[in-house]
């Protein structure tokens, strides 16, 4: 019966969605160069199914590999400012002024700075955009530690090595979950941003821009669908991990 | 009978931007092995600060800490803490929650054994059945058992308490107080415990040390003659005369310490 509503929810609010959009197109009687409809998407799949399947993981995999990246990056940088006060001043404002950057304008900088390197400046687009919550979250948990969580170890004489591994560390991991889900997605819109503007014929963002170059209007709109789809699975994989590691902080409802 | 704990002359001040803040000024307290003492004075006197200068996690700027004749310069693995929040890790169950000092001051110790020394702890608070539960499920006064738990498993010489009880309901505090006289029976530990309760203070203690207003001076000692001493102490002692008169004396104390005339005075 949960199981049934934990699945059967959230495919009835897509079908729900996708009708919508279905029903607007055809009561507004728009042509497919305005706005494709989703009948117009089966054909899209079936006909470019390979370049699909190989885009997909193309963007998949850059995707991951930043991701992981900003992970070991942003957790890094967070201990720092975690920790030491004097790193949190020098640090935040280099940091909120980098990430007020549009990663746009990255992209022709990365790309002049690493000629040709296409797979480096994709996973590197992915990274920096996405360790930002990351640094902040993991560094705001272990700031926030509540002194006595501290002193029950210390007052044992335990190294501060103990101290971390045995609770700020697993303190923190909800937080740090929580930053990871916003991350999935700005990593994905990193790979596309760089796959889109400047394209290598990799990816689903240079699928997006083959279509857009032969006005295969369907074929956009299939690749938008695609990311979607990609961006809710590696979603539910971080969820799944969530599960795993700090599924405790999830408090039984009632 | 030696002192467990000695402190002589502890005089401490946190830097502030404002200046030094003077906490603590020359204090001194004695506690003979085995004994309760109780400490209680107006808020914000330092006596927070006490608990971690025994603990050894801070040192006093002046003045010497001494637990079982060894001066106290760093923190020490005899010692176990209480604070009025419990401190349980969310992410381990109540067991591991009562293991984890072990984990710490006896590595080598086989798991068995660790298990079979928290149950039996755990069994003597009266949180038997609750040991795979997470701290989440449990209420606030089961959680306070647990770390009280905690706090002795590992069988210290000096449990440091700073406002255990504080936080529960009054019924619940009751409660919590016979289980620290059972805890006591079972266990020989010498105990300091920071409150704000009065009652408190003289139905766990065996002194009550009552510490002046900022920076905090040793004021008044009260050696605590509790009606029917000897068996375990009943709640209902409180009620005799000879509990009123103390609680008298104590409640004429503070007010002392507050800075304000007792009440007879005017």
């Amino acid at each position: 019966m949960l199981n049934l509503q934990k699945i059967g929810v959230p495919v009835l609010a897509i079908a729900a969605f996708v009708a919508f959009w279905e029903f607007l197109v055809w009561v507004n009687g728009w042509p497919d160069y305005v706005m494709a409809s989703p009948s117009d998407l089966p054909q899209a799949y079936s006909r470019f199914w390979w370049l699909f399947l190989e885009g997909s993981w193309q963007t998949l995999w850059r995707t991951v590999a930043g991701l992981l990246l900003a992970v070991i990056f942003g957790t890094l940088l967070g201990m720092i400012m975690g920790f030491s006060r004097i790193a949190r001043d020098a640090l935040y404002p280099l940091l909120v002024g980098f990430n007020a950057i549009p990663k746009a304008t990255l992209v022709p900088v990365l790309a002049l700075l690493f000629i040709g390197q296409h797979n480096f400046n994709t996973v590197l687009m992915a990274f920096l955009i996405s360790f930002f919550p990351i640094a902040v979250s993991v560094g705001i948990g272990l700031s926030t530690l509540e002194p006595e969580y501290r002193d029950i170890l210390r007052s044992l004489g335990a190294s501060k090595v103990t101290i971390f591994r045995k609770i700020a560390l697993p303190k923190t991991l909800p937080e740090f979950f929580g930053a990871l889900k916003v991350s999935v997605t700005l990593a994905f819109i990193g790979t596309n941003l760089v796959e889109i503007i400047s394209p290598h014929g990799r990816g689903l963002g240079a699928l997006f821009l083959s279509g857009q170059t032969n006005s295969n209007y369907p074929l956009m709109f299939a690749v938008l669908i695609a990311l979607a789809v990609l961006g809710i699975v590696l979603y539910y994989a971080v969820v799944a991990l969530e599960k795993i590691f700090a599924g405790w902080a999830e408090r039984p409802q009632g | 009978m030696t002192n467990l704990i000695e402190i002589k002359g502890v005089t401490h001040a946190y830097k502030t931007p404002n200046g030094p803040l003077p906490v603590l000024d020359d204090l001194n307290i004695e506690v003979p092995e085995g004994e309760f003492a109780a400490v209680v004075g107006p808020s914000g006197c330092g006596k927070s600060t006490l608990t971690r200068l025994i603990a050894g996690l801070m040192k006093p700027d002046t003045g010497e800490v001494w637990l079982h004749g060894e001066q106290v310069k760093s923190p020490r693995k005899t010692v176990g803490m209480a604070f009025q929040n419990p401190v349980m890790l969310e992410w381990r169950t109540i067991l591991e929650n009562v293991i984890l000092p072990l984990e710490i001051v006896a590595p080598s110790m086989p798991r068995g054994d660790r298990t079979a020394r928290a149950l039996e702890l755990l069994q003597l608070v009266g949180l038997d059945g609750f040991e795979n539960k997470r701290p989440s499920e449990l209420s606030g006064g089961m959680r306070q058992r647990a770390s009280l738990c905690r706090a002795i498993v590992h069988k210290p010489d000096v449990l440091i308490m700073d406002e255990p009880f504080g936080a529960l309901d009054a019924f619940t505090r009751e409660d919590l107080w016979q289980t620290m006289h059972a805890l006591r029976a079972q266990e020989p530990f010498t105990a300091v415990l920071i409150t704000h309760d009065l009652r408190e203070s003289v139905y766990l203690g065996d002194q009550v040390i009552v510490l002046s207003g900022r920076p905090a001076r040793t004021q008044y000692v009260l050696d605590v003659r509790y009606p029917g001493d000897g068996g375990l102490r009943q709640l209902e002692g409180l009620y005799t005369p000879e509990c009123a008169d103390m609680l008298a004396v104590l409640r004429e104390q503070i007010q002392i310490a507050q800075g304000r005339q007792p009440a007879e005075a005017h």
